[in-house]
């Protein structure tokens, strides 16, 4: 489908697809078997300048947004939805400071971001707290000219990685979500250490580990906009970054399909190339449908975002859910087509089934993606 | 440090068909790319720009939409780009290329090191570069591995021979070949595409040259291709084996049998 996209977002999706094809996808294998970091892969993306395609031209990027953001995720997703998530991670741990960041502090953390020098991560869930955010144990207390950060974050994607973290902390635990603030923090920062690298199902490409603050002191400069408004930072940053993690599905989906329909002109059975059964062929014609769907929603749902609409929480959870929903159902159908070689890791088409996953439980699980699309028919509804 | 890139841009393929009368390429239907030993022509010269400064100039001889092949040049680090082109070049052989590259190389000025790939990978024939070193007159060193050092006017590299390489020197400015161990190519840069997009391509016609017309395209090229054929496979080889006194025996009777 023609998406209308221009020269510049051609250039992005060509890029990122070469990357992906050339480099990513002969070493996808290794890295899930091995689960390291992909450095040599994030230097490659940093050279053809992808690490600054959502970030303005005065801070060292090329000036796109999220429309920019979800083509380039999509191609690294294609060969690896792990390895690309270096890339993704880093622009979900990015947008805090380029929604909320004042100029000071956009000018001394965005610059190394755009150029791939330094990756982000964002840092909220905790072992008490995932999708009940309002619930956070982690406390920043305020103590003259910085705050002093103690409590442990779970889960974080690129954590250990990543030289730039926002996380959200409570100033005041009575007061729930509202007692909230996001800090900027930066990795080597005395009292910040990493937790055990976790041991994933999927994405093995990607880093996660715990982030543990005791007695972390940070400069009061680096609260990201006010106290009180760390859950504002959180869901706003989800609103942008929810098409990034859509994209990354469809880039998942779309690679699984590719492999598959691959695989099957050239498995014979029945003295015949298995892509001439009828039953065979409604479902990929459902798989490829459903990937189209889901490419045109992320679409869309970027192209409101880059507009400067605000009120994209709806179409966003809807773009994430639906996107997440279709992987899961294309990849597991991907590995059926794949037969007995399907379920075998000598073959590439189980990792994405195991990467897909995750994509329907993490950046808010498909559960409260379902809940916030509710809230909101019900409140259009009573406005009416 | 100036350098000159020459490319070539090709045919997309190993197996390209041969047009049985004529004994040429048959290129339409076939997608075109940059000669992949020129890749890592182009890829060295960046280096030495990032490493030396100066400018990287691209050229290449061929049909106006060898621009593509420019522009991709460009993606990857070039600077400028210069398009070779008129009907009175159609039909150059190495000789008529030669020549009329080397008079091109004259015209942009003044350079430090010219880079060719070692070979284009639909001719095969490696002349080209050491024409052209020949038609300006300038030092070669072929098939370099490696650049090990640059400094006051003279250059040391590793050649590569069949045995292993040779380490040469060579005072600048002069011409090198390269192949594909001397570096891994980069990939493009978005800057690198969209300055790629807006950059004035340079064009030279046989006009704009100082050069003579009968050395030029087919009247110029002494070439006469008789026939174009794919050779026949290899025949298997013969393993001896057993006691090694009766295998060496039995060699030099077959040795004897058969070569003598």
């Amino acid at each position: 489908m023609d998406y209308l996209l221009t020269e510049e977002q051609v250039m992005i999706r060509d890029i990122a697809r070469q990357i992906a094809q050339e480099k990513i996808k002969p070493v996808a294998a290794k890295y899930d078997a091995e689960g390291i970091f992909p450095w040599d892969i994030v230097k490659i993306m940093a050279a053809s300048d992808l690490c600054g395609i959502y970030i303005e031209e005065k801070y060292g990027g090329t000036g796109g947004g999220a429309m920019e953001l979800v083509l380039a995720t999509e191609e690294l997703s294609r060969a690896c939805g792990g390895i690309s998530l270096a890339f993704a991670a880093t622009a979900l741990g990015t947008f805090p400071i380029i929604l909320f960041g004042t100029e000071e502090q956009k000018k001394k953390y965005l610059p190394d971001i755009a150029k791939g020098k330094k990756l982000a991560a964002f840092g909220l869930t905790e072992a008490g707290a995932g999708s009940d955010a309002g619930a956070i144990a982690t406390t920043a207390e305020k103590k003259g000219d910085h705050y002093v950060l103690n409590g442990t974050k779970q889960w974080i994607t690129n954590g250990g990685e990543a030289e730039v973290y926002t996380v959200v902390a409570s100033t005041d635990r009575s007061k729930g979500a509202r007692g909230a603030a996001a800090f900027i923090v930066e990795k080597g920062m005395k009292g910040f250490e990493f937790g055990k690298k976790e041991d994933k199902m999927g994405i093995r490409a990607s880093a996660t580990r715990e982030l543990v603050f005791t007695d972390c002191k940070i400069p009061k400069e680096n609260l990201l906009a006010k106290e009180g408004m760390g859950f504002i930072v959180a869901m706003k940053t989800f609103d942008q970054s929810r098409p990034g993690v859509a994209a990354q599905a469809v880039g998942i989906a779309q690679g699984a399909l590719d492999l598959t329909v691959q695989y099957m002109k050239e498995r014979k059975q029945f003295g015949k190339s298995i892509t001439s059964f009828q039953g065979l062929q409604f479902m990929l014609a459902d798989m490829a449908t459903e990937i189209e769907a889901s490419r045109a929603l992320v679409y869309a749902c970027a192209r409101m975002l880059d507009s400067g609409n605000t009120k994209v929480s709806k179409d966003s959870a809807m773009a994430k859910l639906f996107a997440s929903d279709v992987a899961m159902k294309v990849t597991t159908d991907c590995v059926q087509l794949f037969g007995g070689y399907g379920y075998m890791r000598d073959y590439p088409i189980e990792k994405y089934m195991r990467d897909a996953k995750i994509t329907q439980i993490y950046e808010g699980t498909n559960q409260i993606q379902r809940s916030i699309i509710a809230n909101h028919l019900i409140k259009e509804s009573a406005a009416k | 440090m100036n350098v000159i890139v020459c490319i070539k841009q090709v045919p997309d393929t190993t197996n390209v068909r041969i047009d049985p009368e004529t004994n040429t390429l048959v290129r339409s239907g076939v997608q075109s790319i940059i000669n992949p030993f020129d890749m890592y022509a182009i890829e060295e010269a960046v280096r030495l720009k990032e490493k030396f400064g100066g400018l990287v100039t691209i050229v290449t001889m061929g049909p106006p939409q060898a621009e593509e092949a420019l522009r991709e040049a460009i993606s990857l680090g070039g600077d400028e780009a210069v398009l070779i082109s008129d009907r009175a070049f159609a039909g150059s052989d190495t000789w008529a290329t030669s020549y009329t590259l080397s008079k091109a190389i004259q015209k942009i000025g003044k350079f430090d090191i010219v880079i060719c790939g070692k070979q284009a990978i639909d001719g095969d024939t490696a002349q080209v570069g050491p024409g052209i070193a020949a038609f300006l007159d300038i030092p070669q060193i072929t098939f370099v591995k490696k650049i090990e050092d640059i400094k006051d006017s003279f250059m040391r590299a590793e050649r590569m021979t069949e045995e292993g390489y040779d380490i040469v020197e060579s005072p600048l400015p002069c011409l090198i070949t390269v192949v594909k161990e001397i570096n891994e190519p980069r990939l493009p840069s978005l800057k690198g595409k969209m300055r790629a997009k807006k950059i004035e391509i340079k064009k030279l016609e046989a006009k704009d040259l100082d050069t003579d017309p009968d050395l030029l395209g087919l009247k110029g090229s002494p070439t006469k291709v008789v026939k174009i054929f794919t050779p026949p496979p290899r025949k298997g080889g013969q393993i001896l084996e057993g006691e090694a006194k009766d295998v060496c025996a039995k060699l030099v009777e077959l040795l004897k049998s058969e070569v003598c």
